[in-house]
């Protein structure tokens, strides 16, 4: 599997990884955003593929879909964001997120082929769950692209050892039973969940679903492998659209600093 | 797939234990949802097999829903339709008559299946999605009946056109919410109902409203209204002693279609299932996914869908706020590429046509739904024999759409 990601999750401090919608506002806007993620100090970045119904998201990454869509985003224009920025950013890790129907309009191995050739290191599908793997999994795992799969508080002990079977990357831990963007867990159902996840897979956990603040960041890093962050980065995109690059390299930066010294403020 | 279809013992025993009906089918959700479709099967598989939860939804349907539903024989419309046809020729036409059902369609059948459900599995709150509103107000019924709350989603399109049953569900004591995301219709109501379920997976149960979504849902709503093909042929060999030679119903999600077709599907009988074709299948004006769409996935399973090159979900039109829904049920799917069912399509203006045709031969107004299946029907009885039968599913009576129709003939009301 793809040494880009694998190489993101240092042992001594959290991975921050950052979920953007591709073209939001508009295509051409998209690659100052992503290199203010990288600017900020983002270690995996999560380019967002637009969907007309994007039904695991809130209101937020539904709105930004509906602003790519409405610029004129093709799948052509996401692949060749994602090429542009493999020339810019040789060592950062990329990974596509979105919905089986674009990614599977033109057949999986078209689809893992274009990604693969884009330098993608991973495909975060929200609805390909494992039992139907066979739509993707398969084409993605013969051109090394790792297949991330989510964990999510109704993934019971049972259930587990089938959600990791054939994953690679990372895991992506789902704190909240809900959609994008809206509420966070309570903290120590979070640290159950992570103790849980990390004895039954090698993979790093990374945590996700309504993280907002530096606070809420280093909370997580304490006991996770990576921190998700969503929404509140498309909020920005939202307020400042075209000139969103400048207060998300801020915002990117706030959260980095925070989940820099996460681990050393507690074990002092 | 024809030598596929000539080898098969049956297609009653579809979808695989996956779910999957041939390519189409399966389980496309968000893994927080999977484990809730998963135990959903497994209760559905045990009620299946439970005397006591079949003889409460036999029991409710009769004395609740009115079932069983007269089957007709449309007497004046069959000689109406003969006036235009060949000697020796202009079948005969039959109708079964759900549009007489508690609440005016078929939509009820499968809300009596699915609360008993709900409540075997301990759930206490309902959410479902409405287009026309006819889904939501059965299942603001059901819910009314069991006591149980219940909240509706509807596109916010569709609670402006549809006031009367956006009424009907409040005064059945349902929560209407509007849904402002998309184009505000019934993909998107699905939408939210998707997005309401997943934040509240411990205490909901989520009525879909047609056969289509994740398994078990294209399978168990297809199985609560195969009461409208088990009684239609039970009723066609009691009352002359032989079987319909064609089938026809309309088709949105498809679960009236299916719920006639089902119990025939190993018969020799042939089926023709009849989709919206809204201004004309040459533009982009219509809601014909097996017809005009390819296959893709969208709302938990894979399935014919009216789409862009990227994969993007285009939006459908039609007449009918039923038919307005850019897929279909993957069991049609399955039966359109196996060719055992047969499908077209017809326009608004046909379906006029044939609401007002009904209207005048047999004092019933249809909904404007079955009237696409009536235009079918009147399109293709000119070609059949005298002594030949057509059975088409009259789903739903027309009270909700005299609005609509006034509209499109200019007529103040």
């Amino acid at each position: 599997m793809s040494a880009r990601l694998s190489s993101a999750f240092p042992a001594d401090r959290a991975a921050l990884v950052c979920f953007v919608t591709a073209g939001d506002p508009t295509p051409a806007a998209t690659p100052a955003i992503l290199d203010a993620l990288v600017e900020g100090g983002a270690d995996v970045i999560e380019l967002g593929m637009p969907f007309t119904d994007p039904m695991a998201d809130g209101p937020a990454i539904q709105a930004a879909n509906l602003r790519s869509l409405a610029a004129g985003t093709k799948t052509a224009d996401i692949l060749q964001i994602a090429t542009d920025f493999r020339s810019h950013h040789p060592d950062v890790p990329l990974v596509l997120m979105g919905y089986a129907n674009p990614m599977t309009r033109r057949g999986p191995e078209w689809f893992a082929d274009a990604a693969a050739a884009a330098g993608v290191d991973g495909v975060i599908c929200v609805d390909i769950p494992v039992e139907e793997d066979a739509a993707l999994g398969p084409a993605l795992r013969a051109k090394g692209i790792a297949p991330i799969r989510l964990a999510t508080p109704t993934t019971d002990a049972a259930r587990l050892p089938a959600v990791l079977d054939g994953a690679g990357g990372f895991l992506y831990y789902v704190s909240v039973a809900g959609i994008t963007g809206k509420q966070q867990a309570v903290q120590a159902s979070i640290e159950e969940a992570v103790t849980r996840l990390k004895a039954s897979t090698d993979l790093p956990v990374a945590v996700g679903f309504g993280v907002r603040t530096p606070e809420q960041a280093a909370a997580i890093a304490r006991v996770a492998d990576g921190v998700v962050v969503g929404s509140a980065i498309v909020d920005i995109v939202a307020e400042h659209g075209a000139a969103a690059a400048g207060p998300v390299r801020d915002y990117i930066r706030s959260l980095s600093d925070a989940i820099a010294t996460a681990r050393a403020t507690t074990n002092a | 797939m024809t030598n596929t279809a000539t080898q098969l013992n049956s297609y009653r025993n579809q979808p695989d234990a996956q779910g999957h009906f041939g390519q189409f089918g399966g389980r496309y959700v968000a893994e927080t949802l999977m484990p809730l479709v998963l135990d959903l099967e497994k209760h559905y598989r045990a009620a299946k097999a439970d005397p006591t939860f079949q003889a409460q939804f036999d029991d409710l349907l009769e004395h609740y829903v009115g079932r069983p539903s007269p089957l007709y024989y449309a007497e004046r419309l069959t000689e109406e339709l003969r006036k235009d046809a060949p000697a020796g020729k202009g079948a005969q036409v039959w109708f079964k008559r759900d549009e007489l059902n508690h609440t005016g369609a078929h939509k009820i059948n499968n809300c009596i299946g699915q609360i008993l459900l709900a409540m075997r599995m301990g759930k206490t709150r309902i959410i479902a999605e409405t287009g026309a509103g006819q889904h939501g107000v059965a299942t603001a019924t059901v819910c009314a009946r069991f006591g149980l709350p219940c909240v509706i989603y509807m596109g916010a399109t569709d609670v402006a056109r549809q006031q009367p049953n956006v009424f009907r569900m409040k005064l059945l004591g349902a929560e209407v919410v509007p849904v402002t995301s998309g184009a505000a219709t019934l993909k998107d109501a699905m939408n939210e109902g998707l997005r309401d379920w997943v934040a509240n997976v411990h205490d909901t149960f989520y009525i879909i409203g047609t056969a289509a979504g994740p398994h078990p849902y294209p399978e168990l709503v297809r199985d609560f209204q195969s009461v409208i093909g088990k009684e239609a042929r039970a009723q066609m060999l009691s009352r002359i002693n032989r079987l319909p030679d064609l089938l026809v119903a309309a088709i949105g999600g498809g679960s009236n279609a299916l719920g006639l077709f089902h119990p025939f599907l190993d018969d020799e009988v042939k089926m023709l299932g009849v989709e919206a074709a809204g201004y004309g299948l040459d533009g982009d004006q219509h809601a014909a996914s097996l017809l005009g769409g390819f296959p893709g996935i969208l709302h938990g399973n894979k399935t014919y869908l009216l789409q862009d090159e990227d994969g993007q979900i285009t939006e459908g039109h039609s007449i009918s706020a039923g038919l307005d829904y850019p897929g279909i049920g993957p069991e049609h799917a399955w039966l359109k590429d196996m060719g055992r069912v047969e499908y077209t399509a017809i326009t608004d203006d046909e379906a006029l046509d044939a609401f007002q045709l009904l209207c005048r031969t047999e004092g019933i107004i249809p909904a404007l739904e079955p009237a696409h299946a009536i235009a079918a029907v009147a399109k293709i009885a000119k070609d059949m024999d005298r002594d030949q039968i057509i059975l088409a599913n009259l789903c739903g009576r027309g009270d909700k759409d005299i609005f609509t129709v006034a509209e499109k003939l200019g007529v103040e009301m």
